[in-house]
């Protein structure tokens, strides 16, 4: 199982990188008689209403997600377990604010955070990634901050003080590196979140305009043709389910190894 | 017939990297109404041997070969299920850990009759009463009163007393004892050691106790079975074997368990008092009441001597010892150590070595950069001089060159605790603090530490305070001793005047505690 998630993430990033290598057609300029036809040796994943290859738009689609995955897990990881290591770190007052801060931000739904966000943001495919970050950067302080509580009573947090050692330096030698492990394999599994949580965003409009093939907005402009031609949702639909479930099964491998 | 016969066990662990056999073909016997002792290290098997004479092998461990006959029935085929008819009827446990072996939510007395109700020993009047009989049989007082308590209502030996209630209630023909006292204190160890003789004596049941601790198999055992790496290295009468061991391990075990050599006591150097203990008082807040942990301790400790805080949990020697390395603010009173800077420099001075070697080296770093972190933290040395300083401390503690690039998992328990030793000593403190130092180790690896520990004392005029529990390695290793109980120095003295002319009470008591060969 952890080879085959290993398989889909590595072809998804590939597509990312050269698109050119897997799908001749070009995503954006269809060939309107060929509109509409079903999957086929020539169209693996069937053609769209205006006749563009589906499967060269989800191809050259990947990067947009994938980015967009990206930058969205930066932002929560960063972000979150910096708070987290402050928190968790310095203890006391600061410790109380700012994980009421995560309390509010944890109580809003994600999804609901994200469009507050994007509002204030405006729409765009960064915006949007940026977007679902802040939504996931509760999760990833109250982890981390959890994690340098517990490492912080380690015996050797003490004797690296004991040995001389500054609270910076402490911090990074010792605290971060050994509450890392969960929070990695949270980034893992947030990937897969952010990877829906774009498509979500696209899909109602938030994200990347039109003639982009962003794989939310994929799904989105293949609804109107649900009832004959099931490919246009279903294949990029299947797509977005394999790379989220290989993300979260990469995530508990990491978490089991680490632990 | 022999009660119980093992002939020729094995059983093996299945592991990610393949089985691993734990132990290889052992035979002994029990007879009605003996105690044999099963003694050896960490990773002999010993507590294996137990967990499979009573069918209770964690799922991945598995009998390869060899009969287990009790009472002449070969039990080591038969299924968990059938297991049930004999364990707590005809072999009955007393486990190791009594703070977890009991069901926090379930009242003392009801699990005490649970074994009798699983077993269909009477209605409800009749277990509640035989319950109430079995507590008192243990020596608890007020029967009525403890039944109706939670295990966190009750202390460390109470627990082990209900633990011991549940393995005889249904007067089993065996008791298994699996390091029954190992978490307990010493005059609570002796005193359910004297428990579970007297039992014997009362229902003739025969005892397999399991120990790491040979002065405890000396003491209450016929006949001892020493086991190393899976194997029986020997077996035989507990006398004859203390007395003419005949293999060589059996040797090397004695001579280095502290309680059972008695070497000469340490007089302590005539020099100035390096550290200064005045009043020390600290408390912590407990809900609203403040809790007076170390209640006016004064002690003084000279230049180059070792002295020893000893006591039992709770007593307030770690609070004291942690005060003396300023990890712990005092509440009043004052410490002060002689030659030693403010703040950051005190540390230079004052080194502090933990009990737990597994928890006190970070498992991400290598050794090497273990030992090098204190030079890097006060910028000693350039690169190369501190890889040369880091080298020549390992070297110091004896630890091969190799280790240097391995991480702490990859080291035993001695190993580490070496690794923690050079590292207090990489900047060249005057003082150490050894808190319970040795207390995790195996006799044999204690034994090593300890020589070292001394050498560097005598090497680099260190002044060393050392805590323990164990009165029999303090014997051994200090110049002098305080005794400690709930907060108070009881006692003060060279160690020859504590342990030859006890005055205080409470000091016999912990005396009387260790087992003859040293008193």
């Amino acid at each position: 199982m952890r080879v085959l998630s290993w398989i889909v993430i590595a072809v998804v990033v590939l597509w990312a990188a050269v698109p050119g290598v897997f799908t001749g057609y070009d995503p954006i300029a269809g060939v309107p008689a060929e509109k509409l036809q079903p999957p086929s040796a020539e169209h693996l994943f069937g053609t769209d209403a205006v006749g563009r290859d589906l499967f060269a738009r989800v191809v050259h689609g990947s990067v947009h997600s994938l980015t967009g995955a990206f930058v969205a897990v930066a932002v929560g990881l960063l972000v979150g377990t910096l708070l987290g290591l402050l928190a968790g770190a310095a203890g006391g007052l600061l410790d109380e604010a700012v994980m009421r801060v995560v309390d509010v931000l944890l109580s809003v739904p994600a999804l609901l955070l994200a469009l507050t966000v994007i509002i204030l943001l405006g729409p765009g495919t960064v915006n949007v990634a940026i977007a679902v970050g802040i939504g996931s950067v509760a999760a990833f302080a109250r982890l981390s901050r959890a994690e340098v509580v517990r490492v912080r009573q380690a015996d050797y947090v003490e004797a690296a003080f004991g040995s001389g050692g500054r609270f910076p330096a402490v911090l990074w030698r010792h605290v971060l590196p050994n509450s890392l492990g969960p929070v990695i394999a949270l980034a893992a599994l947030q990937f897969g979140v952010a990877i829906l949580a774009i498509s979500t965003l696209g899909f109602l409009g938030y994200g990347a305009e039109p003639p982009t093939p962003e794989w939310g907005l994929l799904i989105s402009e293949g609804r109107n043709y649900l009832a004959t031609s099931w490919w246009l949702t279903t294949l990029p639909g299947t797509v977005v389910v394999a790379v989220v479930l290989a993300a979260s099964r990469i995530s508990r491998s990491i978490g089991r190894e680490r632990a | 017939m022999s009660l119980l016969e093992v002939d020729d066990l094995t059983v093996s662990y299945r592991g990610p990297y393949g089985g691993r056999r734990a132990v290889e073909g052992i035979s002994f016997a029990l007879e009605p109404g003996e105690v044999v002792a099963v003694v050896g290290e960490s990773g002999s098997g010993k507590t294996t041997t137990a967990h499979a004479l009573i069918g209770l092998l964690p799922s991945n461990g598995t009998i390869d070969r060899g009969r287990i006959l009790l009472g002449g029935t070969d039990i080591a085929t038969w299924s968990s299920r059938r297991m049930e008819s004999v364990r707590g009827a005809r072999i009955g446990l007393i486990p190791q850990d009594p703070s977890n072996s009991l069901d926090p939510v379930k009242t003392v007395g009801a699990q005490i009759g649970e074994v009798l109700r699983i077993h269909r020993r009477g209605d409800r009047r009749t277990i509640a009463r035989r319950v109430l009989d079995l507590l008192a049989r243990v020596g608890l007082p007020d029967p009525e009163v403890r039944a109706r308590q939670y295990p966190h209502e009750l202390s460390g030996g109470m627990r082990q007393r209900v633990l011991i209630a549940i393995a005889i209630a249904l007067e089993p023909e065996l008791v298994i004892a699996d390091e029954p006292t190992s978490a307990l204190d010493v005059t609570v160890q002796r005193r359910i050691l004297d428990l579970v003789d007297d039992l014997r004596a009362e229902f003739g049941t025969a005892v397999l106790l399991v120990t790491h601790d040979l002065g405890v198999a000396a003491g209450r055992s016929d006949r001892l079975v020493v086991m190393r790496d899976g194997g029986v290295e020997e077996q035989g009468g507990t006398r004859e074997v203390l007395a003419a061991p005949a293999a060589a391990y059996t040797r090397r075990l004695l001579d280095d368990a502290p309680a059972l050599t008695a070497r000469e006591f340490r007089t302590p150097p005539d020099t100035e008092p390096v550290i200064v203990a005045r009043d020390l008082v600290k408390e912590f807040r407990v809900g609203r009441r403040p809790f007076r942990a170390v209640d006016g301790v004064s002690f003084e400790v000279r230049r180059g001597s070792t002295h020893a805080l000893v006591g039992e949990s709770g007593s307030g020697k770690t609070t004291t010892a942690r005060m003396v390395a300023r990890f712990a603010r005092p509440t009043r009173g004052t410490v002060t150590v002689a030659g030693a800077g403010a703040d950051r420099e005190f540390r230079r001075h004052v080194q502090l070595v933990y009990q737990d070697p597994y928890g006190s080296l970070d498992p991400r770093q290598s050794i090497a950069q273990i030992v090098e972190e204190p030079l890097r933290n006060f910028r000693l040395g350039d690169g190369d001089t501190r890889r040369a300083r880091v080298r020549e401390l390992v070297e110091r503690v004896a630890l091969p060159p190799d280790v240097l690039g391995r991480r702490p998992r990859e080291l035993s328990g001695g190993q580490r605790q070496r690794v923690a030793i050079a590292r207090a000593l990489a900047v060249g403190p005057e003082v150490v603090v050894l808190d319970e130092a040795v207390s995790a180790l195996d006799v044999t690896v204690q034994a090593q530490i300890l020589d070292l520990l001394e050498e560097l004392q005598r090497d680099l005029g260190l002044t060393y305070l050392f805590i323990s529990h164990d009165l029999a390695v303090v014997r051994q290793i200090s110049h002098t001793v305080s005794v400690m109980k709930k907060g108070r120095i009881v006692e003060f003295g060279t160690t020859q005047q504590v342990f030859t002319d006890p005055r205080h009470e409470y000091t016999r008591e912990l005396l009387a505690a260790i087992p003859e060969p040293v008193r």
